[in-house]
This record gives C-alpha cells, sequence and structure tokens, in this order.
C-alpha cells in the first residue's frame, strides 16, 4: 500500500513500530529496576532514559558505575556501545539528509536501532517517496517507542526501590546483556568479533581502571571488520573461479 | 546498596546524553551527502557486539554474588540464557529462560 499524505506516512510508522513495544517496555521497565538496585533515585533513572535514550549504553554504563570504574572508561565503553547509532546516522541521511536543519537536529535524538530499521526498510522499499512523508514515518516510528522506554524505566524504578536487596538481583544485569548477544550475531564477522572480545576480556581484566574492556572490544572490533574483508575475498574467489 | 556518588552518575548521564546525541548528528547533520569511509563503517558495524561480550564475560566467570568465586550455577544460567537468546533471536525470551534456570537451579542448591 503507498503512502498519500504526510500525516499517513506518520500513522504508518506508528503502526509498524508497534511490535517493538513489548520489547522496549520491559527492558525499560528492567533497566528502572537495576537503576533503583544500584541506588538511583526515580528522576534519576527517569532523566537517564530520557536524555541518553540508548538501551544497551545505559546498561552498560549503570554496571561501570557499580564497579567503581574511572569516569573516562565508564564514557568511553557506553558511548562505543552507542558507535552504532553513527552508522545509523550514516545510513538515513541519503534519505533525509536534505531534510531542513532544524528537523534533522530533532530527528538526531531519535535515531535508535527500532526507528533506523524500519526506517531504513520502508525507504527502500518506496524510494518515490517524498522528503516530507519519509520524515514523517521516522518521527511516527518513534511516537510509541520513546514516551514506553522513558514511562517504563521510571515504572522500574518505582518498583526497584521495593525489592529487598536479599533478592539476588545483582546477576541479572550480566543476564540482560548475555541476552542482547545472541541477536547480534547475525553473520560469521559477528561471531568473530564476540569470540574474539570473549577471548581478550578474561586475560585482559587483570589490567588497571577496567581499562581491559577496552582493550577486548578494540580487538573484538578488528576481529569483525578483519573477518568481514576475509570472508568478502572468499566470496570473490569462489565467484572467480566460476 | 552500592552507592554511586552522585557528581559521577550525573556526570556520566551529561556526558552519554551529549556524546549519544553527537553520534547521533554526526552525519544527518554536520556532513550532509558526503558518505563515510568503508573501513569506518566497517569497524562500526562490530563495536558493540565487540563491547558488550567482553562486558559480560568477566561478570560470567567470576560472579559478583559469590564474591567472584567461579560457580556453576551462574554459569549455567548465562549459557541458557545466551543459547536461548541465539536461538530464538528473541532478547525476552533468552533472559526468561536465564533468570527462570538461575531460580530454579537456585532452588535446587
Amino acid at each position: 500500500m503507498a503512502i498519500t499524505t504526510t500525516k499517513s506516512a506518520f500513522w504508518k510508522g506508528f503502526r509498524d513500530s508497534a511490535p517493538f513495544l513489548f520489547m522496549a517496555s520491559p527492558f525499560g521497565f528492567l533497566f528502572g529496576v537495576l537503576a533503583a538496585e544500584a541506588g538511583l533515585i526515580v528522576p534519576e533513572a527517569f532523566a537517564f532514559s530520557l536524555t541518553v535514550f540508548a538501551g544497551a549504553a545505559q546498561f552498560t554504563a549503570l554496571q561501570l558505575m557499580q564497579e567503581n570504574a574511572p569516569l573516562i572508561i565508564i564514557l568511553i565503553s557506553a558511548l562505543a556501545v552507542n558507535l552504532r547509532m553513527a552508522m545509523y546516522s550514516a545510513s538515513l541521511t541519503p534519505y533525509l539528509g536534505d531534510a531542513p536543519m532544524w528537523q534533522r537536529a530533532i530527528a538526531a535524538y531519535f535515531i535508535v536501532d527500532q526507528s533506523y530499521a524500519l526506517s531504513v526498510v520502508q525507504f527502500e522499499q518506496e524510494p518515490e517517496m517524498p522528503l516530507a512523508q519519509r520524515m514523517a514515518y521516522f518521527f511516527g516510528t518513534n511516537g510509541l517507542i520513546t514516551p514506553a522506554w522513558v514511562i517504563a524505566t521510571a515504572l522500574g524504578a518505582l518498583v526497584g526501590t521495593r525489592i529487598p536487596e536479599s533478592w539476588g538481583v545483582d546477576f541479572v544485569l550480566p543476564l540482560a546483556f548475555l541476552a542482547m548477544i545472541g541477536p547480534m550475531l547475525r553473520t560469521p564477522a559477528h561471531v568473530a568479533a564476540c569470540f574474539v572480545a570473549v577471548a581478550a576480556s578474561l586475560p585482559a581484566s587483570a589490567l588497571p581502571y577496567n581499562l581491559g574492556l577496552i582493550v577486548a572490544g578494540i580487538a573484538g572490533m578488528i576481529a569483525g571488520a578483519q573477518a568481514e574483508l576475509w570472508l568478502e575475498r572468499q566470496k570473490a574467489k569462489a565467484e572467480g573461479a566460476k | 546498596m552500592s552507592s554511586i556518588p552522585t557528581p559521577i552518575l550525573w556526570t556520566v548521564i551529561i556526558g552519554l546524553a551529549l556524546g549519544s546525541y553527537g553520534l547521533r548528528f554526526a552525519f544527518i547533520g554536520f556532513m550532509g551527502g558526503k558518505p563515510i569511509p568503508e573501513w569506518l563503517m566497517r569497524h562500526l558495524r562490530y563495536t558493540a557486539v565487540a563491547i558488550i561480550p567482553a562486558l559480560v564475560a568477566p561478570l560470567v566467570v567470576w560472579p559478583a554474588p559469590t564474591g567472584g568465586d567461579p560457580s556453576l550455577m551462574h554459569f549455567a544460567a548465562a549459557a541458557a540464557t545466551f543459547a536461548a537468546g541465539y536461538l530464538t533471536r528473541n532478547v525476552l525470551i533468552g533472559l526468561g529462560t536465564g533468570g527462570l534456570c538461575l531460580l530454579l537451579l537456585y532452588l535446587a542448591a
């Protein structure tokens, strides 16, 4: 179904994003609970989710703050988790880059996994879509997810302050990270990046100031990039042989 | 309750808010139509999938609840979480499986 008006483009984005609610809300809630367990009060958890608006990076920062890691390491690690946002920004630019600056400035805040994934698919499927409708669709994909993420965090933090410490939820954060990894392993190169990062992180954890995380992260990143190049070369060779 | 000093917390929140916004704005705002170099894209693709496993691996091998002593129970719950997340490609199913596994092992122990 082709989109006919700017308004209908917004609502299509809104509807398309609905299934992601079932992911964003529980995760926002969990972040709130764990933030409260770490000693954050409700307004702090709320401000965290509202201003940073990036699940995996927020969990990373929360974990490292509890480990009393140095400030600079916390910031570098959490921002490294968020580097993919720069990639999303780059790949949305051909579709949204001609919009007025104020629109792009607002849109930037809303670049997250879900809005990026939905929008790129939509824009590729309908290359004829006018710019105003593209922008409307993009904002539509955030109409549910953003409020849900922030409200769920606040609710989680409210509940979290009431959970007794004896419940031992301190292993839930590692489990949340582990659950995030599986769906990320889309290609053999992602598996290589993950494997090398894990292998490097264990000996590297002996380094002071949580530097091991940065070292292992960079090792994994390089492994992923190199694996991708190698796989491309193998593919080219196989095609050349035909 | 492990207390995070308030100034640290707010520095992290503000730093991450500005930094994340900067990353999101970088290309759509500043670069206009200029393409991002291929080698950079290739590394950006693997940052999250490298940092998160590097963060979590030591937490599984030396779990905090035991004071850092390796624990089969925590390792099993971690393995179940990862396996369920990987097989179903669904974060919540992974987390649910791992949580349940941890609870059962805890009750059985």
